[in-house]
């Protein structure tokens, strides 16, 4: 056996599994995003810009989803840091493997059945009446863009924590010293060289959970109250309820077109800013 | 046919009614929700080889595979039907008509009945999707003893293509520790109610065909008009009414229970579960109408055990297995035949058999009502406003 065919051999399931599932998956939906939705509802082939025309109709969609991915993700960024932090340089290692598999356990149950929870927590008898028990007013938590934004930090903490922990597990301690030996302060070590040096695992971090909120529907749809309307809620609508396939099609292009962008100019600034420290890394 | 018993009395009906699977209406939310619905349950074994029926097997086949909602059959008849025929019954369950509808048009389910709702049925005829009935082999059924309407909903061109199984209405619940003493009658105080005293604390439908709908008999509209203007009057009345809801979702009982919400669109059997655990919760059909719907069971087209789905369904539509299933899954049914089996108390009940004055304005769905383009736009603008 050649090099040439084991090497294709190797590759084979792969690129099947790649060809099967994505490129021909995608080129349906690239198809139907031209045709006509039937008098019943599904498709009808044609070939017409319609559908795209239509997509104002959805604006308010692509606006919300395009706040809230970019909030919930620094936000996510912001609490998932110091956590991975913590485990990653403050943790002795006996605790670090515990605390990772607790990080992790949430996982074993379905993110539906976790958002479900937060209803009872954030509804009138959860936090909101511990709130007012303890002497302030009453306030509305479920079913504002505020409940969304939790339920997205809390579904998606875990992806963000485990880039950034392996980044900041990997740092380099002697440089750390090194630094303190020059005479930095502990904040100034942080700014110049711990900070920099995960600017890696941040980036994985925040392309995972930025590309899967994009997408999201399941969380504004439970703890949004339908209220808080996400491209995702507008093509599970499409594709579902009204059925209109040809449209819910051209959406589905429109948003994996806008998320390529995105996250191709994003890349890009990323990639610039950690080649940049590039000889930060000692031999 | 089996040994069923046919008469209930008054405490095992109260315990049957105590006894109501919760939420059957949420878990079909739950299954949209998730997609789940394309998995299925099965009940009895699917493996030919270890089904040791009696002798009588062999007749119709081994199995009858059923698509159907959560929580709506009495196990304990599958299993009387499969000691009567040998057939096993195997049950897939679905969250909502418009999935059963992708999957027929797909093609090849495998299955032999379903259990799609009346404004379904002229669209599965027009797509050529299911067959017309062949009522010899259904002498159980006895379309003198339903309403006109029932058994009308299930003929397409004068040909039978589906029978009914049970009923509901469309209604609301209504917290009546809120009200004030006000009598709650109408969709207008629905609405008006909403936008004033309860503020933030009413749900409507994620569903167009009932929010929509129920928003045109605001203005004394049809339910399911699709005309320009009267449309355009219930979408003004939806974004009016949006800042002041709680939220727009068809899975209310939660809200309703822990008293977050006050108010919701609420399905009958629905409105009864919330009533039976908290008694000041009130079910209202809207004095203007709204809608009625009907289940039906029809038999999709290449069905591959289809002596078997017959059988089923005339076992299934024998009025003493039929009031056990009532009392299972707590919906009424339009069997005059079936009602007769039935305890007094179920039927005065007011929120499962409401008055016929109630009954009479309200109308079925329609195919059109459901598939209106611009009634899904109508709506995800109101979800996205």
């Amino acid at each position: 056996m050649t090099q040439r065919t084991r090497n294709f051999l190797l590759l084979a399931p792969a690129g099947a599994w790649f060809l099967l599932m994505l490129v021909v998956p995608l080129s349906v939906v690239l198809v139907f995003s031209f045709g006509e939705r039937g008098a019943a509802g599904g498709y009808v082939p044609a070939f017409t810009l319609e559908q795209y025309a239509n997509l104002p109709a959805r604006w308010a969609a692509f606006r919300n989803t395009l706040f809230l991915a970019p909030v919930g993700t620094l936000s996510a960024l912001l609490i998932a840091y110091p956590l991975a932090y913590f485990l990653a340089v403050r943790v002795s290692a006996k605790w670090k493997m515990l605390l990772l598999v607790l990080v992790i356990v949430p996982f074993w149950t379905s993110i539906l059945i976790r958002s479900y929870a937060w209803i009872f927590l954030l509804g009138g008898k959860g936090i909101p009446a511990l709130i007012e028990f303890i002497g302030f007013p009453a306030i509305r938590l479920i079913n504002t863009p505020f409940s969304v934004l939790v339920g997205i930090v809390y579904g998606y903490l875990p992806l963000m924590v485990f880039p950034i922990f392996v980044s900041l597990d990997r740092l380099d301690k002697r440089l750390l010293e090194a630094s303190s030996d020059l005479g930095a302060k502990p904040w100034p070590t942080f700014l110049q060289i711990t900070l920099p040096l995960s600017i890696p695992g941040i980036a994985t971090g925040c392309m995972l959970v930025f590309i899967l909120l994009m997408g999201e529907y399941l969380i504004p749809a439970i703890l949004g109250g339908g209220k808080v309307f996400f491209v995702g809620n507008a093509l599970v609508d499409l594709f579902l309820q009204s059925r209109n396939w040809a449209f819910g099609s051209a959406v589905a292009v429109t948003l994996i077109v806008v998320m390529l962008a995105t996250v191709t100019v994003y890349m890009r600034f990323m990639a610039r800013l950690s080649a940049n420290r590039d000889d930060v890394s000692l031999i | 046919m089996t040994k069923q018993p046919d008469y209930i009395s008054k405490q095992k009906f109260m315990a049957e009614l105590y006894r109501y699977k919760r939420g059957s209406v949420t878990r079909r939310h739950f299954l949209n929700v998730t997609g789940l619905g394309a998995a299925s349950t099965v009940l009895g074994a699917a493996i030919p080889g270890l089904t040791a029926g009696p002798a009588a097997a062999g007749d119709i086949g081994d199995r009858a595979v059923l698509a159907t909602w959560p929580n709506y059959h009495d196990p304990e008849n599958f299993d009387a039907f499969t000691e009567a025929t040998g057939a096993h019954v195997q049950v897939n369950v679905f969250g909502s008509n418009e999935e059963m509808l992708a999957k027929l048009q797909a093609g090849a389910t495998g299955w032999d009945v379903f259990v799609p709702t009346n404004y379904t049925i002229t669209t599965y005829v027009g797509e050529d999707l299911i067959e017309p009935l062949d009522t010899s082999l259904l002498p159980n059924y006895d379309p003198a003893a339903y309403d006109t309407r029932f058994a009308e909903a299930g003929s397409v061109d004068g040909k039978l293509y589906a029978v009914p199984k049970n009923y509901g209405t469309t209604g609301y619940a209504v917290n009546t520790a809120h009200t004030g003493g006000t009598e709650m009658t109408s969709w207008k105080q629905f609405f008006d109610m909403t936008m004033d005293s309860f503020s933030g604390r009413t749900m409507v439908h994620d569903y167009q065909l009932t929010t929509i709908g129920n928003a045109l008999k605001y203005f004394g509209y049809s339910f399911n008009s699709v005309d320009q203007a009267e449309l355009a009057d219930a979408e003004k009345l939806l974004i009016d009414v949006k800042p002041h809801l709680f939220a727009i979702s068809s899975d209310y009982q939660p809200s309703m229970r822990n008293g977050d919400a006050w108010m919701t669109m609420c399905w009958s059997g629905d409105g009864k579960q919330l009533n039976t655990d908290i008694p000041e919760i009130a079910y209202v059909l809207g004095r203007e109408g709204g809608e009625i719907w009907s289940d039906y069971y029809a038999i999709p087209k290449g069905a591959p055990h289809r002596e078997a789905a017959y059988a089923l369904i005339n076992f299934l539509l024998d009025p003493a297995v039929n009031a056990k299933e009532v009392l299972f899954h707590g919906y009424p049914s339009a069997d005059a035949h079936t009602n007769a089996l039935l305890p007094e108390s179920l039927l005065n009940d007011p929120i499962l058999y409401p008055a016929a004055e109630l009954l009479t304005p309200l109308e079925f769905g329609a195919a059109v009502t459901l598939t209106d383009p611009n009634r899904a736009e109508l709506m995800a603008r109101f979800k996205s406003a």
